[in-house]
């Protein structure tokens, strides 16, 4: 079921390719769990990509709550930890076209372009994509995806979250 | 707040206030326990209060036997190296708490440093006796006095934290001190940390380290990790959880920096060992 339309993607992306080198790009879709908790409040959500040795190569988006009085929202960014040591830290926010307010449950789909901020330009090699989720009063949860990039043919990959991320699906178009 | 503690409060307020007390040794603090601060965030991502807990105790890191003595010889340096004066200083029974208001990003370091220098001599047959400050040894005792004996005594209690980037420390240069070569706000559970320490400056080879867990409480057994410096001062550690941390090293004996003195130098710092 699922072969014939992987196929049908990566023939409508190589058309693509042959009338532009430079569109190809990465789809991440973040689909985030309904909890049914009475103080339930939408997790903060920061998806990047890093090279093997945990250089960040680029932050993809970063969802907190960027509404809040005197930047408060600011600071509790620190709880995704990982985003937090790896590269939050070294940033100001808020940051155009990274930053956003937090969404509610269900899928996102988020669409990068190659050579497009923030996205950018990935040198050829291999990287992860990470999505980090953290929740006041609840919990965190972190999911890595393994890609290579340039990809050849479109590709997609997708991995499953426990607690705070139900799953994240990415999609390289060459 | 009752005119009791209104009154306690407006006390230690005032004598934090009077710089000009001689700094005393850290004798008052009992050998046999443990000296601390602990902050209540080590790694902030705005700017804004935190507080910070000292106390004398039996468990790491549990309010159970005496408040820190805080006088004149709390400093809270901001990462430009300014002074950040502590708010709400109040001692209690059991602990002694105040707030800073950190307004930048990088590193603060908060230490208690309790320096002083004794020396005793001999004058046509009298015995003289001088206490005060490096600063003003050579000109109150004679270099070349009889019998001349000077005690150095130097205890520094500290803990960091760090609001958005952690930024580079930078020791006094007297006593015994922690030359981060990881930061102490970047440590994590499974890797591995170098600390360097230095005694004046240079480095303290062949000193031994003390690491313990907090949550003594909840074991049998104090762990407590013993590590040794190499020539160049340096110890590395795998934290094996993460968590609050004690660490303490003391050097006593012969100075090499200063003659015919005795020190006794101590360091202790409270460090967060964050989740992987």
């Amino acid at each position: 079921m699922h072969k014939p339309l992987i196929m049908a993607a990566a023939l409508a992306f190589g058309t693509g390719l042959a009338t532009s080198a430079t569109a190809g790009g990465i789809d991440v879709e973040i689909e985030l769990p309904r909890i049914d908790v009475s103080d339930y409040r939408r997790p903060y959500v920061a998806a990047w990509i890093e090279r093997p040795d945990n250089s960040v190569a680029a932050n993809l988006a970063v969802w907190y709550d960027v509404k809040m009085r005197n930047g408060e929202g600011a600071k509790w960014l620190k709880d995704m930890r990982l985003w937090w040591r790896r590269s939050g830290r070294e940033l100001e926010v808020p940051i155009d076209g990274i930053t956003s307010a937090t969404r509610h449950p269900g899928k996102h789909t988020l669409s990068f372009t190659t050579g497009q901020e923030p996205l950018g330009t990935l040198a050829a090699g291999d990287y992860r994509l990470v999505v980090e989720a953290s929740r006041e009063h609840g919990g965190r949860e972190v999911i890595t995806l393994p890609l290579t990039w340039p990809p050849t043919v479109a590709t997609r990959t997708e991995a499953h979250g426990e607690h705070e991320i139900t799953s994240v699906v990415v999609q390289l178009k060459p | 707040m009752s005119l009791k503690n209104a009154l306690r409060h407006r006390l230690v307020r005032l004598s934090l206030s009077l710089a000009v007390l001689p700094a005393t040794l850290s004798a008052p603090l009992a050998h046999a326990h443990e000296a601390w601060l602990l902050p209540s965030s080590t790694v902030l991502s705005s700017t804004g209060y935190v507080t910070i807990d000292g106390a004398v105790s039996n468990d790491l890191f549990f309010f159970n036997y005496r408040p820190m003595m805080v006088r004149d010889n709390l400093v809270i340096s901001a990462p430009d190296g300014s002074t950040v004066q502590p708010e709400n200083l109040l001692q209690g029974q059991l602990r002694t708490v105040f707030d800073a208001n950190l307004q930048a990003a990088g590193t603060y370091r908060i230490a208690l440093v309790n320096a002083s220098l004794m020396a005793s001599w001999k004058e046509n047959g009298e015995t003289k006796r001088w206490r005060g400050s490096h600063e003003d040894l050579a000109a109150s005792v004679p270099a070349n006095a009889e019998e001349l004996v000077i005690r150095e005594g130097n205890s520094r209690i500290e803990t960091f934290i760090t609001v958005g980037r952690p930024s580079e420390l930078k020791p006094s240069g007297r006593g015994l001190e922690l030359l981060p070569v990881t930061h102490p706000n970047d440590l994590y559970a499974g890797d591995p940390a170098t600390l360097a320490f230095v005694i004046d400056g240079k480095p303290a080879a062949n000193i031994e380290v003390e690491i313990m867990a907090g949550g003594t409480r909840y074991r049998d057994q104090l762990e407590k990790q013993k590590l040794v410096t190499d020539a160049q001062g340096r110890i590395t550690h795998t934290w094996p959880a993460p968590g609050m941390y004690y660490l303490k090293t003391t050097v006593d004996g012969q100075s090499d920096t200063m003659q015919n003195t005795e020190r006794r130098l101590s360091y202790v710092a409270t460090l967060e060992v964050l989740a992987q």
